[in-house]
């Protein structure tokens, strides 16, 4: 029970100055020393300096110390007091910018709204079940394009999803400290790639490849399904599929990363401590809680692939037709625009080929909203920072 | 902690499955490295070849004649990626200080969710809207609307960096500097900016180095040039625009080129993200901001 | 010759939550007055009013009157910027800016607000640091060094030179050194002594030995209400309230 002394550096005040309370005597036997003014020096003389942390209490007050410390007499700078406008002023171009970025948004709705209006006028939403394509004759059928879209996603993913998907476990959860690093760049730059150098690629070393050894590999061996059949060209909707693939997996790669990263400790721990083997933990512990998100990731490269243009034009093959084979070349929504606008002849034409475009935003929009809400409901809005 | 006394309770057809799917995600995690390096090594085998001076600075010969290059495109890209980061930049720096400064309320999440939507809007999409805005009011095809459609693919991603950056100042950077009476938009540009500019800085690389491979939305815009362009109203070239063009062509000469096109962009692209990679690394063990 | 503060019916809340209730209270000019009490009692709080620091926080609101000596700090003619010239501010935590070396942070308050010339820098940086017994430390490195590469007791006294340089009439501390090592804290402890002569000095402090030794007056707050104010000496050896006899014997807090 150590006894605690209060003492206070002790400078008089004139009396009658600040509310002082007047003097009693206050006494409590188990923690303090009682003091008395009138005892108080004479018990602090006696007592040793410990450390220099408890000073004496001068009676007087402390003597003027160094000219420094003397209220100066040279003249305050001055500081030039800020024009409360400017305050003002900077939040509005701040908002400004805010705005505009709003804006340019709504102007891409209102642009694509207003200049497919006589198409939509004229067919509707058979627009998009019809199936003949034929500007010339003046038939305007879109769903060659979807069938195109849709298919060469569906197998993109199909592809690229599992490959993601594990890469992403790799590198967070088996991959040597080490070589973390340079994988995720590896994939970064993967994402990096321009699509018309994927085309590039696609159209003098992948479509080669397909048409000489991959489709009639296929054809002999999985023609039975129907999906191999005709002249292996080579270009066509299985090398879209290809090349979307590559291009999607690094964003539902780096999702998966994100998303595993954000499982907690105690569920990885919780089901080993069960005796499970690692890939039993993975399967477990691991993706069952991190399915969610990665079905957001998913999704995000769903939209991906449905808005690539480039790659896709020029190793689809551009021909509006449906197939059921892959080996077929086909046509997608991108692509025909992409090929088309700029020589499209005719009101009609032009504004069919813009509420292709309205469609496309519009999917897009959707898919991107969901996916967003899926990946935050997992990692609760902060990206996971992890380094590796 | 395994006791050696106690019989192993891991059935052998476990582990045979564990041991299959290690060795697998291992393989696939190689298959998924091999198409870069088979793209970017062969894009060097054959760009390197078709690569010399006259390629960087002639214009492009008439179609079927040899030799030619592709310095319009290279010079027109380089200006359409100059009006477009004069545009995007202040854009998207201005709404990243909005979203993080003043933008912690609903209003802040409706441009949030914004930039989002922006974000996922196909190119091609973007490319129609600045030919329904600026090419039909001008009347041609210009560098310019090339310039704005890249500009606006590249607020997004300059935005979230910002806000993403300042937010990593710690609060008590701007109490100290509002403490000293220091006025709040001071507060914001000279202290709570400065702390984040190398990672905003870092972000507007990456938004660069993705709009520059960007093709799509210069179909309509730019449209392309066959010979020099530096004015902004007219139609102009651009290297993304040029490999194309090539790549489908049937020439063996352009295709050759294309290659060529294509090594100088790659060059520009990952050697962008690799200045961005190395800069971070070293900013954040430096411990900037 | 110093600034007084003169706190009367003061009330501070966050939201709907109320943090201070009426508080009334003289600070004297030119003396050290400590702030002590339980965490959460509104210290911090009381502190940030005077400066109009906490009004920076969102639905955050303030009623009530504050005067450093004639200033209204809320009145209708002051505005938040002005009163913070007056009023210097230290923090808990040390928090020189990052990426300005030792000069730039302690012009900082001039610089930022449009000072400019050379020579006046210079003699306010030497001034401010040498007031904050840091001069000699860093004399050779002013502008190579960067404000973040010091050691902790350092870097606040750093701050403290910050906010010395713009030449306040009062000094704020938000227990500047409960994050520091003893003998920073007693380099400080020793800086507050000498600032006293020139400064109004208000101290908030956990550490009630702090209060005693360096400050003349203390005022004890609990849940947002000021309990007792008065000389440091009375009211660790005969506080008048219950509650700060309490809190001063280790009952609770």
């Amino acid at each position: 029970m150590a006894t605690a002394l209060y003492i206070s550096p002790g400078q008089f005040l004139p009396a009658g100055d600040f509310r002082d309370h007047g003097i009693s005597l206050y006494v409590h036997a188990h923690f303090h020393i009682a003091l008395t003014i009138a005892c108080y020096s004479q018990i602090m003389s006696a007592l040793p300096d410990a450390g220099g942390l408890l000073r004496l209490p001068d009676l007087q007050p402390p003597p003027l110390r160094s000219e420094e410390r003397k209220p100066a007499a040279r003249p305050r700078i001055h500081i030039p007091m800020p024009s409360r406008a400017a305050d003002g002023a900077f939040t509005a171009v701040v908002v400004l910018a805010a705005i505009t970025l709003f804006a340019i948004l709504a102007l891409i709705a209102i642009q694509l709204v207003a200049h497919s209006r006589l198409s939509l006028h004229q067919f509707g939403f058979r627009f998009f079940v019809q199936s003949v394509w034929d500007p010339v004759a003046g038939q305007f059928g879109a769903l060659p394009f979807v069938y195109g879209t849709l298919v060469s996603s569906f197998l993109a993913l199909a592809l690229a999803v599992p490959l993601a998907v594990v890469v992403a476990l790799f590198s967070t959860e088996l991959c040597p400290r080490k070589l973390r690093a340079p994988l995720s760049f590896t994939v970064e730059l993967l994402a990096a790639i321009p699509s018309v150098i994927y085309g590039l690629w696609g159209i003098f070393v992948l479509a080669p490849i397909l048409r000489l050894y991959v489709e009639p590999w296929l054809a002999r061996n999985l023609g039975w399904t129907g999906l191999f059949e005709g002249a292996p060209f080579g270009i066509g909707m299985l090398a879209a599929g290809v090349i979307l693939a590559i291009m999607v997996i690094p964003i539902v790669a780096s999702i998966t990363r994100e998303v595993v990263i954000a499982v907690p400790r105690q569920q990885r721990e919780a089901v080993l401590a069960l005796g499970a083997t690692r890939w039993e933990m993975l399967r477990l512990g691991v993706l069952r809680n991190a399915r969610a998100g990665i079905l957001g990731g998913i999704i995000l490269g769903l939209g991906r692939a449905i808005g690539e243009t480039m790659a896709v034009t020029m190793v689809i093959g551009n021909t509006p037709q449906i197939a059921k084979s892959l080996f077929a070349p086909g046509y997608t929504l991108a692509s025909v625009i992409a090929n088309e606008f700029s020589e499209a002849t005719g009101d009609l034409y032009l504004s069919a080929l813009v509420e292709i475009g309205l469609a496309l935003f519009l999917v897009t929009l959707l898919v991107n909203a969901l996916a967003r809400l899926l990946v935050w409901r997992v990692t609760r809005g902060m990206p996971a920072r992890a380094h590796a | 902690m395994r006791s050696h006394n106690r019989k192993s309770q891991v059935g052998i057809g476990r582990k045979l499955i564990n041991a299959a799917a290690m060795t697998l995600m291992t393989g696939t995690a190689f298959l998924v490295i091999a198409p870069l390096v088979a793209i970017l090594s062969y894009l060097v085998y054959r760009g390197v070849g078709a690569l010399n001076w006259s390629f960087l600075t002639h214009l492009p010969a008439p179609p079927g004649e040899l030799g030619g290059g592709m310095g319009n495109g290279i010079v027109g890209s380089g200006l359409i990626l100059l009006v477009a980061i004069v545009i995007g930049v202040p854009l998207g720096i201005g709404s990243g200080i909005f979203l993080a400064e003043y933008g912690r309320n609903r209003y802040g999440n409706l441009i949030r969710f914004t930039a989002d939507v922006l974000n996922g809007v196909p190119s091609i999409v973007i490319g129609m809207t600045v030919y329904g805005l600026v090419v039909v009011t001008q009347k041609h095809f210009s560098l310019l609307a090339g310039g704005i459609a890249l500009g606006i693919m590249m607020v997004p991603t300059v935005t979230r960096s910002t806000e993403e950056m300042l937010l990593m100042v710690p609060q008590s950077i701007r109490e100290a500097a509002l403490g000293l009476g220091v006025p709040r938009w001071r507060t914001t540009v000279s202290v709570v900016l400065r702390s984040a500019s190398s990672g905003i800085v870092t972000g507007i690389m990456l938004a660069f180095a993705r709009v520059a491979g960007e093709t799509a939305p210069l179909l309509f815009t730019a449209f392309g040039n066959q010979f020099w362009n530096l004015r902004p109203d007219q139609p102009t070239a651009a290297l993304p625009l040029q490999i194309f063009t090539y790549a489908i062509s049937p020439f063996d000469d352009w295709h050759r080129q294309a290659w060529a096109g294509a090594l100088v962009l790659i060059v520009l692209i990952v050697g962008t993200v690799a200045v961005v990679r190395l800069v971070t690394f070293r900013g954040m063990l430096r411990g900037a901001a | 010759m110093g600034t007084p503060i003169h706190v009367s019916n003061l009330n501070a809340w966050f939201g709907k939550r109320q943090a201070l209730e009426n508080i009334s209270v003289d600070v004297p000019p030119n003396h050290a007055t400590a702030i002590i009490g339980p965490s959460g009692c509104g210290k911090s709080t009381f502190v940030r009013c005077v400066n109009r620091m906490h009004e920076t926080v969102p639905d955050a609101r303030v009623d009530g009157t504050v005067k450093l000596g004639e200033t209204d700090v809320y009145g209708n003619g002051s505005s938040p910027v002005e009163v913070r010239r007056k009023v210097g501010m230290v923090f808990q935590k040390p928090n020189p800016f990052p990426t300005m070396s030792i000069y730039d942070n302690v012009a900082a308050g001039l610089k930022l607000n449009g000072v400019r010339r050379r020579r006046q820098l210079d003699e306010v940086v030497e001034r401010s640091l040498r007031q904050a017994a840091l001069w000699d430390e860093v004399k050779d490195e002013l502008k190579k060094k960067s404000g973040a590469s010091l050691s902790g007791g350092q870097q606040q006294r750093l701050c403290i030179a910050r906010a010395l340089a713009v030449e306040p009439e009062v000094m704020l501390m938000d227990e500047p050194a409960s994050a520091l090592d003893p003998i920073s804290t007693a380099k400080i402890e020793d800086l507050i002594f000498q600032l006293k002569e020139q400064y109004t000095i208000v101290i908030v402090t956990h550490n009630m030995q702090q209060a005693a030794r360096v400050a003349e007056f203390t005022g004890f707050f609990l849940m947002g209400r000021l309990i007792e104010f008065g000389k440091t000496e009375t009211i660790f050896t005969k506080p008048h309230d219950k509650r700060t006899e309490d809190y001063i014997t280790g009952r609770f807090g």
